[in-house]
């Protein structure tokens, strides 16, 4: 028999209208990713999504439960999320493994969806980054068309590069990659070379970097089309700013700080804030309901603790990106979080 | 700072300070432009011995007896209470118990009252010159009058009424929010009584002795406070502030008003006199008005009967005891299949599964609504995506979603650390949830289990002590035998009166 309690009337929202919301503010980056890695984007996002689904839709059977929570709209979001995160030159099976890893370990093995610890998309990427070290760092030259060794918008020769590899194209992955920035001013610093210099070297473009020209994972080098969808998804009320604004601005501020007090060493604040996923992260992967403190307070807290720890990991860490590992860091501190960051009950404490 | 700037903004404005959260809620004011209308008289009035917060009352007439409109049939027992007064005049027919409104569908003892339909009425001592009359016999009048608080919350009205030396009055706020959604007893109240509703305030405020006086009415009942700006400058209160609030639910909630308006928060535990403030509902006031002025005892009040599935929608005055069921036939609502009947808002009141229930004090609206509209709610619960929507609604900032966990999970002493007992069922967080959990229900559910606890501990510290008193007594008395025969031995001398203090102690 149904609760008969009330409120007895309802504002319509759901679970389903909620994920649908957030794959729609990903459309810009999702269409971005297309536009700047052609066919193999488009196949790699369809393989991360479909494959989550079905994992999903497994599972739940395995388990006996229905398996209409499948099509809730989570499952495709945890695939896009996790296909937006990868480089574009990532074999199949790898898409499909971290796909499994993404609903099976970062989610399921919970209780499903509202119980993960950490945010599932995250996990899987780090599961995947830490056993394919070398796929996982190899970025291809976006916009490489015909004059390119592999063409991108070629859907018959992205679809055996997808398949069968490089190899079965006769192509060196050396010939068609190259370094990101970030990794790029990484592996200069171990050479002893500055941050400057590094830059200068790369022909690093602040321009490409906001438009999403520079060498990276799918949906992560464009900023401008993620803001885009942060900024839908801060209009729509599906996130508040507390999350993503402190994590960016903890960033700013120490990359500043820092830059200035050795401009040798620690990059300027713009080319942390355009580099990588920390735009990515900030707005649609630390914000995740889930895995994120539920009160204002703990969300401040979530995203100055994100913020430190990804600045640390980028200058500091033997990985050139630190927004993933700072946000599945930061997903831990979840439950501490919020019990010590309850806002201050109504008549509690208040001035007499 | 900010407090700085509220505190100018308000001096120069008029700006109210709002409080945190609430929703804004899909109005449904259906009934808004329709006039107040007299209900039929029911064949039966059922009039329950408890229809106020506090302790049920005591029938005064038997079975047989003709009673009047108006007269006392039921005493208050106890200070928290209300006496219950006939509200047409009749014939007691029985007095038995009968089912009213009550989330458990509980039963209460009734008096049935069958009317003759000679409205013959019995009043008290018309007042006019009230204001030359002491507090305390006007308070004394209120309190024979069986008024409550008429917003829902129906607390015996004396109590609040009162000159305290240590916590003087000096705001009255007067609620015509009405922030529910379809309820519109409150707006038609103040377009058609303004100048009652003015005069039961200005009492009021005779009694407390308040300095400053606001009547607050939301943005969505212009004409309400238009109608009540006139009324006040009728009355020559010009004193008194008229305030429009930005609409917003749960606005109408005793502490969000006070804390809307006067930027304080009621201290938990204590009463909104504590920080100097009085509110009043504005059909409180006026029912005071009709007390004090024209002798009159609560019988009638006002209820929006409402809601989709009523063919003829309305406000009616309707005599307290008269069945939910003659009152929307008289609407033309008479097959209830797939119908909801909700007693009270949407928002909080209470879904009736037995219509034969009285109209009460508490009454401020029957709504009857189509099935279909109510699925949201019992849609399928979907577990928690921890969005926070409920913590950002929530207006007395409790943190609903992990207070929902430990009450499912029977984690009470959590649930209270959590301060489960702060929440005011205002369902703002139920509402928003997109997982369409009913929080609420698991926080009344949580209350209701540590009631019980509180009670079994009570009672077995109670016994505890009572078993430790036995044996400490036994054993005074096993030694005072023993030393008792012990001298009766030793001096053959009589028993000393050491005994009877063990005893008078072991009593005490």
């Amino acid at each position: 028999m149904p609760i008969i309690s009330s409120p007895h009337i309802h504002n319509g929202d759901s679970i389903r209208l909620t994920m649908l919301t957030v794959i729609l503010a990903l459309l810009p980056a999702t269409a971005a990713a297309v536009y700047l890695f052609g066919w193999l984007a488009f196949l790699s996002i369809a393989t991360a999504v479909l494959s989550c689904v079905l994992t999903e839709i497994l599972c739940l059977r395995w388990m006996g439960r229905s398996t209409a929570s499948a099509l809730d709209g989570s499952a495709a979001l945890t695939g896009l999320l996790l296909a937006l995160t990868l480089p574009a030159s990532l074999p199949w099976w790898m898409v499909v493994l971290g796909s499994v890893f993404a609903i099976v370990l970062g989610k399921q093995v919970y209780g499903g969806l509202g119980y993960n610890l950490f945010n599932p998309a995250l996990s899987a990427r780090v599961i995947l980054l830490i056993s394919f070290p070398l796929n996982m760092t190899t970025w291809l030259v976006p916009m490489s068309a015909a004059s390119a060794a592999l063409d991108l918008y070629d859907f018959q020769l992205c679809l055996a590069f997808f398949l069968h590899g490089p190899q079965a194209l006769g192509l060196t992955l050396d010939a068609i990659t190259m370094a990101s920035p970030l990794g790029h001013v990484k592996t200069e610093w171990t050479r002893g070379v500055g941050v400057p210099e590094a830059l200068a070297a790369y022909h690093y473009s602040y321009l490409n970097a906001f438009l999403g020209s520079e060498a990276g994972s799918m949906g992560e080098t464009s900023a401008l089309a993620l803001l885009i969808g942060g900024i839908y998804l801060l209009a729509r009320h599906t996130i508040t700013w507390h999350i993503p604004f402190s994590y960016l601005a903890t960033v700013l501020l120490l990359a500043a700080v820092f830059n200035m007090l050795d401009p040798n060493h620690f990059a300027p604040p713009m080319f942390h804030l355009l580099a990588g996923g920390l735009i990515l992260c900030a707005f649609f992967m630390a914000t995740d309901p889930v895995s994120s403190p539920v009160t204002p307070a703990g969300q401040i807290v979530f995203g100055i603790g994100c913020g430190i720890l990804t600045w640390c990991i980028r200058s500091f860490g033997g990985y050139p990106e630190g927004a993933m590992f700072a946000v599945v860091l930061m997903n831990c501190a979840v439950p501490l979080i919020d019990h010590y960051c309850r806002p201050r009950v109504y008549g509690h404490g208040a001035d007499e | 700072m900010p407090a700085l700037l509220k505190n100018l903004s308000r001096k120069l404005g008029m700006m109210p300070f709002g409080f945190h959260g609430g929703v804004e809620v899909d109005q449904r004011k259906l009934t808004a432009s329709m006039a107040i209308e007299d209900c039929a008289l029911s064949p039966v009035l059922i009039l329950p011995m408890k229809q106020h917060i506090g302790e049920a009352c005591t029938p005064l007439v038997h079975v047989g007896d003709y009673v009047k409109r108006g007269q006392k049939i039921a005493r208050a027992e106890g200070y928290v209470a209300a006496p219950v007064h006939a509200s047409a005049s009749g014939k007691v027919v029985k007095i038995e118990e009968h089912r009213i409104a009550h989330p458990s569908g509980m039963g209460l003892p009734c008096i049935f009252i069958e009317p003759d339909g000679d409205d013959a009425s019995e009043t008290l001592e018309p007042w006019e010159d009230w204001a030359e009359r002491d507090p305390g016999e006007l308070r004394e009048r209120i309190r024979m009058c069986g008024l409550v608080g008429l917003g829902g919350a129906v607390f015996p009205t004396f109590i609040k009424l009162v000159r305290d030396q240590r916590h003087a009055v000096e705001t009255v706020i007067l609620n015509g929010i009405e922030c529910e959604p379809y309820l519109t007893t409150d707006h038609r109240l103040m377009l058609e009584h303004a100048d009652e509703i003015v005069a039961g305030l200005a009492i009021i405020r005779h009694m407390v002795g308040a300095r400053e006086a606001v009547i607050a009415i939301e943005d969505n009942k212009p004409d309400a406070v238009e109608t009540m700006r006139r009324a006040v400058v009728a009355a020559g209160l010009e004193d008194v502030r008229v305030t429009v609030m930005p609409t917003r639910y749960p606005q109408g909630s005793e502490k969000q008003l006070i804390q809307a308006i006067t930027g304080r928060e009621v201290p938990a535990g204590k009463l909104p006199v504590h920080i100097g403030v009085l509110c009043q509902n504005v059909g409180t006031a006026q029912a005071v008005f009709h007390a004090v002025r024209h002798g009159r005892p609560l019988t009638e009040r006002v209820v929006t009967v409402s809601g989709e599935a009523v063919p003829r929608p309305g406000n009616l005055r309707i005599p307290f005891g008269t069945p939910v069921r003659f009152v929307l036939a008289g609407r033309g609502l008479e097959d209830l299949n797939d119908i909801h009947i909700i007693h009270g808002g949407p928002m909080m009141g209470e879904r009736l599964r037995n219509i034969d229930v009285p109209v009460v004090k508490a009454t401020n609206g029957l709504l009857a609504v189509p099935e279909p509209q109510m699925s949201s709610m019992q849609s399928s619960e979907q577990p928690c995506i921890r969005c926070g929507h409920c913590s950002e609604v929530c207006p007395v900032m409790l943190v609903p979603n992990l207070l929902a966990d430990h009450c499912r999970n029977d984690e009470f002493t959590r649930a209270e650390q959590y301060q489960l007992f702060d929440c005011i069922e205002c369902g703002c967080c139920s509402y928003v949830c997109p997982s369409t959990i009913p929080l609420v229900h698991y926080f009344r559910y949580g209350k209701g289990q540590l009631a019980q606890i509180r009670r079994s501990e009570a009672f077995a510290e109670e016994s505890r002590l009572r078993s430790e008193a036995r044996e400490q007594r036994l054993e005074r008395e096993k030694q005072a035998k023993a030393a008792r025969r012990s001298r009766v031995r030793k001096t053959h001398a009589p028993a000393e009166p050491s005994d009877n203090n063990a005893t008078g102690k072991e009593e005490s």
